[in-house]
């Protein structure tokens, strides 16, 4: 028997604007830059983690996101972490196959493993919990759908924190949202997909 | 609900093209790991498992072209193909694809061989899916080196909530420049062929390979199988490229895993570790197993045979653990010479017969992630 799952908040970063449970909630100057505009965020969220600025730049869009879902807070330290995006950690492999000529660079090195990201969420909220990266073409529900219902199913979480988050070319997608089992948004195929590309921007 | 068990499997390494010619390399204590010299960023040469294109090309020239595909792709479509062959009935129109790798075809970032897009592991997936035709979208799992296990419990779980009947689980990964001058930059290679858990150990060798596994409901008469029982992971939330000192998010993988399944660490009777043989990792394992209460329980590590085969490791030691549960033997862990962590660890010294029920599988990787899995025999 699956039981009833729930969409309970949602986050996007995409095109210089954020997007919370919905509702615009940022916009940057278009023209800036990624870093710029990443810095743009941390400043505006009043954020305080030195950590951030040894991170790549998908791991920094990674613990904004996170920062702006949860309000800094997730309170069940067992939220498991079910993330996937298309390019794995190709940004950075090109960048630290850039150091491979003269030093190869252990600082970027480290950076090329996509769930790297889930350790630096981990860290930050002191989650010793589930941890999941796969890679798939576009976003794919289903398989967050899948995984997810396997966590509750087998008793090993009451909460999952999902992602969606690319980075190549300097093109970002973020699409973060938790998962729970009361809440407002059925948690399927269709709200999820309504959820990621809104329609009244 | 179902169980799924650990079916036909293959592994393709520089000691075998089959799992037939893995285990007899093993019990003649045949390691992959030999003097390699083609590297600029080791000027005097260094320790790797290696396999050599030509035979590569030989034996993928008997089922496809190979210059069609990049070395990975093949070496994956090898082991996927010997899985297949043992089971002709199998509908692959409801048969998943999981796919284990950290890297994919990292060999060939800045080169014009192949299209640029058999960087992504999506494509790279795709690739090795159409070969065979599978009907279903693969799954990709890459998280560090925990991905082989993690995507034995990706199978195992989207059976259970029915996307797939059952699945073929295949790993790869290379030993490519990228990989070998990043763990340089670390210091972390070890200037001899790597020893896990020994006191002289100086540090990883890598190594190459892929494997495969059919994972799914068995209905044959065979008299033992091996049971998938359940797989649990926890991050360290310590650090990003170091394990944590105190073993918190492996030792946390293993008790929680026991408790939910009822299993008391005195139940197990082998242990296959992770074991990549540098000073912390070794250390952190040893912890972690002695807070969890397995300090006497047999332990080993493949790494002495094969190396670090990165996203392919777990699933290779995983496959290795299930022939040692059906044919009652527990291999010597490769290179041991003497105890070298500060927590004692029943490490297995010399080939031996044992009869043997419940094994548990761990990984440990970068971005502090741990995974712990039971398997089981069940006898008729």
């Amino acid at each position: 028997m699956s039981e009833e799952l729930f969409i309970t908040k949602s986050v996007i970063i995409r095109d210089s604007k954020i997007i919370k449970n919905g509702k615009p909630f940022f916009k940057a100057d278009p023209d800036a830059s990624l870093s710029e505009f990443l810095k743009t965020i941390y400043k505006e969220e009043h954020l305080k983690y030195p950590k951030f600025f040894k991170m790549d730049s998908l791991s920094k869009l990674v613990y904004l996101g996170v920062e702006l879902l949860t309000e800094g807070n997730i309170p069940d330290k067992k939220t498991a972490l079910v993330f996937a995006n298309s390019v794995s950690s190709l940004e950075t492999d090109e960048a630290y196959a850039g150091t491979m000529g003269e030093f190869p660079s252990p600082s970027l090195f480290v950076y090329t493993l996509p769930n790297i990201m889930l350790g630096e969420i981990s860290i930050r909220h002191q989650l010793k919990s589930e941890n999941i990266f796969l890679i798939s073409e576009e976003f794919d529900p289903t398989i967050y759908l899948d995984y997810t219902k396997a966590l509750f199913q087998q008793k090993k979480t009451d909460n999952v924190l999902c992602g969606w988050v690319n980075l190549h070319n300097n093109e970002y997608d973020v699409f973060l949202w938790q998962i729970a089992r009361s809440g407002r948004t059925d948690f399927n195929e269709e709200e999820l997909k309504k959820l990621y590309l809104p329609t009244h921007e | 609900m179902s169980r799924n068990y650990l079916l036909s499997d293959s592994i393709i390494s520089p000691i075998g093209f089959s799992t037939e010619e893995n285990l007899k390399a093993i019990r003649n204590s045949e390691s992959a790991l030999k003097f390699q010299n083609n590297s600029r960023f080791f000027k005097n040469g260094y320790f790797a498992g290696l396999i050599n294109d030509l035979i590569i090309d030989e034996r993928f020239g008997e089922i496809g072209n190979p210059t069609d595909y990049t070395k990975l792709e093949k070496l994956i479509i090898l082991a996927i193909q010997q899985v297949l062959k043992t089971h002709p009935d199998l509908n692959i129109a409801q048969t998943g694809l999981v796919i284990s790798t950290t890297k994919g075809n990292i060999d060939q970032l800045g080169k014009t061989q192949f299209p640029s897009d058999r960087l992504f592991l999506w494509k790279m997936a795709k690739i090795i899916a159409d070969f065979f035709g599978f009907r279903m979208k693969p799954i990709v799992v890459s998280n560090a080196c925990i991905s082989g296990a993690l995507a034995i419990k990706t199978a195992n779980d989207f059976i259970e909530t029915g996307k797939f009947s059952n699945a073929i689980v295949a790993a790869g990964d290379l030993v490519s420049e990228f990989v070998l001058s990043g763990f340089q930059s670390f210091q972390a290679i070890s200037p001899e062929p790597c020893r896990p858990f020994s006191k002289d150990r100086q540090g990883v060798s890598l190594g190459e390979a892929a494997a495969a596994v059919l994972i799914g409901p068995d209905t044959s008469n065979s008299v033992d199988k091996i049971e998938y029982i359940d797989a649990i992971t926890a991050n360290d939330a310590n650090h990003i490229s170091g394990p944590s000192r105190t073993g918190e998010g492996l030792y946390q993988s293993i008790s929680r895993l026991l408790q939910q399944n009822k299993v008391e660490a005195s139940q197990i009777n082998y242990l296959s570790a992770h074991g990549t043989a540098t000073i912390y990792n070794d250390e952190m394992e040893a912890i972690a197993f002695h807070r969890a209460g397995l300090e006497n329980v047999p332990v080993n590590s493949f790494k002495g045979y094969y190396g670090h085969t990165l996203g392919t490791s777990a699933l290779i030691e995983s496959i290795l653990t299930k022939h040692s549960l059906l044919d009652n033997e527990l291999f010597a862990s490769h290179n041991f010479t003497e105890s070298g962590t500060s927590k004692d660890l029943n490490v297995i010294e010399n080939h031996q017969g044992k009869d043997l029920k419940i094994a548990l599988k761990t990984a440990s990787g970068f971005g502090g992630c741990n995974l712990a899995m039971l398997l089981k025999k069940e006898s008729l």
